[in-house]
């Protein structure tokens, strides 16, 4: 394995780094005809609303900013910058530097969400041509952009659930949403917000819907169905299509959870499947980058029956101008400020571009075929297992169980995923999802080459032969990253936790 | 034409054909044998492309070409507002190693972005004046939405006071975020002088059934809430929460929330280095006293500060995860996930910049400036700013007498000029009424060019 070490800068916090009077940004001057006429500031602001001493931010130079926020991101891991990042179910693809690039074109940075349609046409038509786009690749008959990322789009589907049950006067009755218990935790918490109670009906052994299970649940309470599909095992639902109609049949709507999404581009369709509300993580599968945690981008795609509940404004186009449109009395109202993250939404439209749509279906096909790839080389790795259908094709990720490799050597999948980190290769998501003990769920994407592939494998082998020959090698990880194992119980408890400088300082205070 | 794309290594076919090899499949289409032929997509995808990275250039630069130029920045605020972003915020958040990362779950891999967010949650709560910050929200709406349930699981109660003058897209989100909880949005009255919160009223509608009582300061239509005492008072005698809604670039200049008894502080950061972007990504703001009970019902991910397991040094980690959706699902205190991360990245770097000399400057700046604007359009007739009768930051409305504020509107667009955000829809009663922002992006040149339009403007009308 490559010999990899993380940046170490021990770095102070900001605040340490202060000295008084210094500045690094320059602040424009007043001139003097605005100035004279208009006197001291602190004249035009309530006397008990001045405020009396300055926030105690820290004072440093440009060059002191820069390198302290530097340092940082040197201690940080970015699938650009990386080397794998196989983060199961958050499609880390690369974010591709064009992107950024017509990003930060001053006509799109520097535009008002409140100007007058007229001044916005371009982004408008960029909106509407993305939106149609997504359509078709999902199967949908209209859409809105106004989430802010995939678990605002979940509330934003319930919320139509709600709206079309209240128009059709069965709200009162239609109270809940199934959801299996392999889903993501952000679906139950979607569905509680929007005021349903969660019903979980369990997977089969083989990590698909149980139809027994769906059907013994649903009924003219139900309001709806959520799921990923492919499923969060990787596995396709074979039977989605006897699913949606179990739920249709039943009176219910059929939501489709599109975390997974980059499995299937070009190769089937959500709105095929029987759904009736889709959602998009533009920062997944259209490779907008994450951030660090956000922002996202989200598309909610939906049937036509579904369409006046969208929420306001709709993007609407005429002899070739665009409009935003608010006289929609149906509508669910607003759900985030302004349109939607716009700059992810124009790396979005970039990527699709860059790729057109027999690009697209082949990202889907690579995706699934790395997944493979990687699922049939590390199932065969001592102490690891392919449990579900070991047998069926994985489409763009994979869950391995590290059980007997923890049964046997006491090394878990917590400290094989610190291991990785040891090689350079960022983790896979660990125990999840729950119905696979020591679960490490691997998503390689499309953009990881063969060699890439192969290191990660050899990386997982590695660490099995420690686990078996050496485990406290593996037990003691990370010991190559900018800082070793944390104590994140000390994090979060009420006597030690600390969440800002103020409090690290009164916290200092008490126990001097 | 590429036999391979450049995004996707393995597209080569010697390199597709070797890994099928080994997979023992003949056709990719094996891989997705077990998707029902029915539901195999068999029609053409009507998508444009592969293209060159130069025609994806071209393209989206003519489209950017569509927008308007301006002979100055808009004069629009109201929750998003044109400020001057400094080179090294865009440099720093385009670090691949920031923008690339996923959410820290591997802290120990992750230190960079932790403490970055762990120094964006102490600049705010400095700014604001509290000693617990989220790590972030969406904006400024939906964090408004968020703590109107979070006050509601805090007291049991279930009704939130909001100033009649507030933004209506906050209010319409407020009211999206609230209905299916069971909460009910009240508006309390307006001084029609002075525009600020009617207390006699405020004090009718406040009682045992209210979770917290909202203000926004500086107020949607730029005047400062000076009465913030008395409503925090009128809020804690009623054992209500008071919740506070701010434009943090203010705070260099105006009272802390905190030291007015706020018990939740909210607000756009969008102006702390971040672009507008048309409207996003934003930045939610939410911070809260250091209470373990409201501790505990906060939305979404928050940072401490930590060490190493071996006590040899700090590191920081996300706190208090079982608050949150992949731990506690449907009980959960909400479903946030993806957060505005990088925003907040943005806002540490700013707030690190300016410092708070450069922030209190930055302030004079911008009251001097819009005082400046208020009293130019004074000078002209049938014209006033501001409308009410109370001190303003850096926004104002601007009243027109004798011609439609849509009119007035065009024609500066013609002159190259955006002015303000017309809010007869909105706000019907209050007339042909424009709210206009001014901030250190306009200089005295663009104010005068806005007052001499106008005056060309309302000359031609009379």
């Amino acid at each position: 394995m490559r010999k990899f070490r993380q940046a170490d800068w021990d770095e102070p916090l900001i605040f340490e780094l202060s000295r008084e009077g210094r500045v690094g940004f320059f602040t424009p001057s007043i001139e003097p005809g605005v100035r004279d006429p208009i006197g001291e500031v602190e004249d035009h602001i309530p006397a008990n609303m001045i405020r009396e001493s300055l926030p105690k931010l820290p004072e440093l130079s440009e060059i002191e900013v820069l390198r302290h926020y530097l340092h940082l991101s040197q201690m940080n891991y970015g699938v650009n910058s990386g080397l794998i990042y196989p983060l199961g179910s958050c499609t880390m693809k690369y974010n591709p530097i064009i992107n950024e690039v017509i990003a930060s074109y001053p006509k799109i940075t520097e535009i008002h969400p409140d100007q007058d349609e007229s001044t916005v046409q371009g982004i408008l038509e960029i909106m509407y041509q993305l939106k149609d786009w997504l359509l078709t690749l999902t199967g949908m008959d209209d859409g809105s952009f106004e989430p802010a990322a995939g678990a605002h789009g979940e509330y934003l589907g319930n919320l139509l659930i709600r709206a079309y049950f209240k128009e059709i006067g069965e709200i009162e009755k239609r109270s809940e949403i199934i959801i299996p218990d392999s889903a993501h935790g952000t679906n139950p918490a979607s569905a509680a917000m929007a005021g349903f109670k969660v019903v979980e009906i369990p997977s089969k052994e083989d990590g698909c819907l149980d139809l027994e299970a769906l059907k013994s649940v649903v009924g003219d309470h139900t309001a709806g169905l959520m799921l990923t599909n492919p499923n969060t095992l990787g596995i396709f639902e074979s039977e989605i299509s006897r699913i949606t109609e179990i739920v249709h049949k039943a009176g219910g709507l059929t939501y489709y959870d599109g975390a997974n999404m980059n499995a299937i581009l070009g190769k089937c369709r959500p709105g095929d499947m029987g759904f009736d509300i889709v959602h998009l993580n533009l920062h997944k599968t259209f490779s907008t980058p994450h951030g660090g945690g956000g922002p996202g981008a989200c598309f909610v795609g939906v049937k036509s029956f579904l369409s006046d509940f969208l929420p306001v404004p709709i993007i609407e186009e005429k002899d070739g101008e665009y409009r935003l449109n608010y006289d929609k009395p149906k509508a669910i109202g607003k759900i985030k400020g302004y349109y939607g993250n716009i700059s992810p939404i124009l790396k979005a439209y970039a990527y699709t571009l860059s790729l057109g749509g027999s690009g697209l279906k082949e990202s889907s096909e690579i995706a699934v075929l790395n997944s493979n790839y990687v699922a049939t080389k590390l199932k065969n790795i001592r102490g690891l297992s392919l449990p579900c259908s070991p047998d069926k094709p994985r489409k763009h990720e994979a869950v391995l169980s590290a059980k007997k490799m923890m049964d046997e050597t006491g090394v878990r999948a917590l400290n094989i995923s610190k291991k990785l980190l040891d090689f350079g290769i960022h983790a896979p998501t660990v125990y999840f999802p729950l119905i696979v003990p020591e679960a490490l769920m691997i998503e390689p994407t499309e953009s990881e080459s063969l060699e890439r592939l192969e290191e990660l494998i050899f990386a997982f082998k590695t660490i099995s032969d420690l686990a078996y020959s050496k485990p406290d090698e593996v037990l003691d990880a990370p010991k190559n990253t900018s800082v070793n194992r944390l104590d994140e119980v000390r994090a979060s408890h009420p006597k030690t936790m600390c969440l800002s400088w103020r409090n690290y300082c009164t916290i200092s205070k008490q126990q001097t | 034409m590429n036999k391979s794309h450049p995004y996707l290594p393995n597209s080569v076919p010697e390199i597709k054909d070797k890994m099928m090899d080994e997979l023992g499949i003949k056709s990719i289409e094996d891989l997705y044998s077990d998707v029902p032929e029915e539901l195999i997509f068999k029609g053409t995808l009507d998508i444009p492309g592969p293209y060159t990275e130069e025609e994806v250039k071209t393209i989206v630069f003519n489209q950017s070409q569509k927008n308007s130029d301006f002979k100055c920045a808009p004069f629009l605020g109201g929750g998003v507002w044109p400020h001057y972003v400094p080179s090294v915020v865009d440099e720093v958040i385009h670090r691949a190693e920031f923008l690339t990362s996923y959410t820290p779950y591997q802290p120990e891999i992750s230190q960079g972005m932790l403490q970055a967010a762990f120094e964006y949650q102490s600049l705010i709560c400095e700014l604001v004046g509290m000693e617990v910050s989220c790590a972030s929200l969406y904006d400024w709406s939906t964090a408004l939405g968020e703590a109107a349930r979070m006050a509601n699981r805090l007291t049991q109660r279930d009704v939130i006071i909001v100033p009649y003058l507030i933004s209506p897209q906050r209010l319409a989100v407020l009211k999206t975020y609230a209905e299916p909880a069971g909460i009910r949005v009240v508006q309390a009255d307006y001084d029609k002088s002075s525009g600020l919160m009617e207390l006699e009223d405020l004090k009718e509608k406040v009682n045992e059934n209210t979770a917290a009582v909202y203000i926004e300061n500086p107020s949607y239509l730029g005047f400062i809430e000076e009465r913030v005492e008395s409503i925090a008072e009128i809020a804690h005698d009623a054992n209500a929460l008071f919740i506070v809604g701010v434009n943090p670039i203010s705070l260099g200049i105006l009272k802390a929330p905190g030291n007015y008894d706020a018990d939740i502080v909210i607000g756009e950061g969008q102006p702390l280095g971040n672009h507008m972007n048309f409207g996003g990504p934003l930045l939610g703001i939410f911070a809260c006293r250091n209470d373990p009970k409201m501790i505990r019902q906060i939305p979404g991910r928050i940072i401490g500060m930590t060490q190493t397991l071996d006590g040899s040094k700090k590191g920081f980690s996300m706190v208090l995860q079982t608050r949150e959706q992949h731990i506690r699902r449907e009980k959960a205190t909400s479903n946030i996930c993806s957060n505005e991360a990088l925003c907040a990245l943005a806002g540490a770097v700013y707030l690190s910049l300016l410092g708070p000399n450069g922030l209190r400057e930055l302030c004079r700046v911008v009251v001097n400036r819009a005082h400046y604007a208020m009293r130019r359009v004074n000078e002209l007739t049938n014209v006033r700013a501001p409308l009410f009768r109370s001190f303003h930051f850096n926004e104002f409305t601007v009243g027109f007498e004798g011609i439609e504020v849509e009119d007035v509107h065009k024609s500066l667009l013609k002159k190259g000029i955006h002015g303000g955000k017309i809010l007869k829809r909105d706000f019907p009663e209050l007339g042909e009424v424009a709210l206009y922002c001014v901030t250190e992006t306009h200089k005295k040149k663009d104010i005068d060019l806005l007052i001499s339009s106008l005056k060309e403007i309302l000359e031609v009308e009379e």
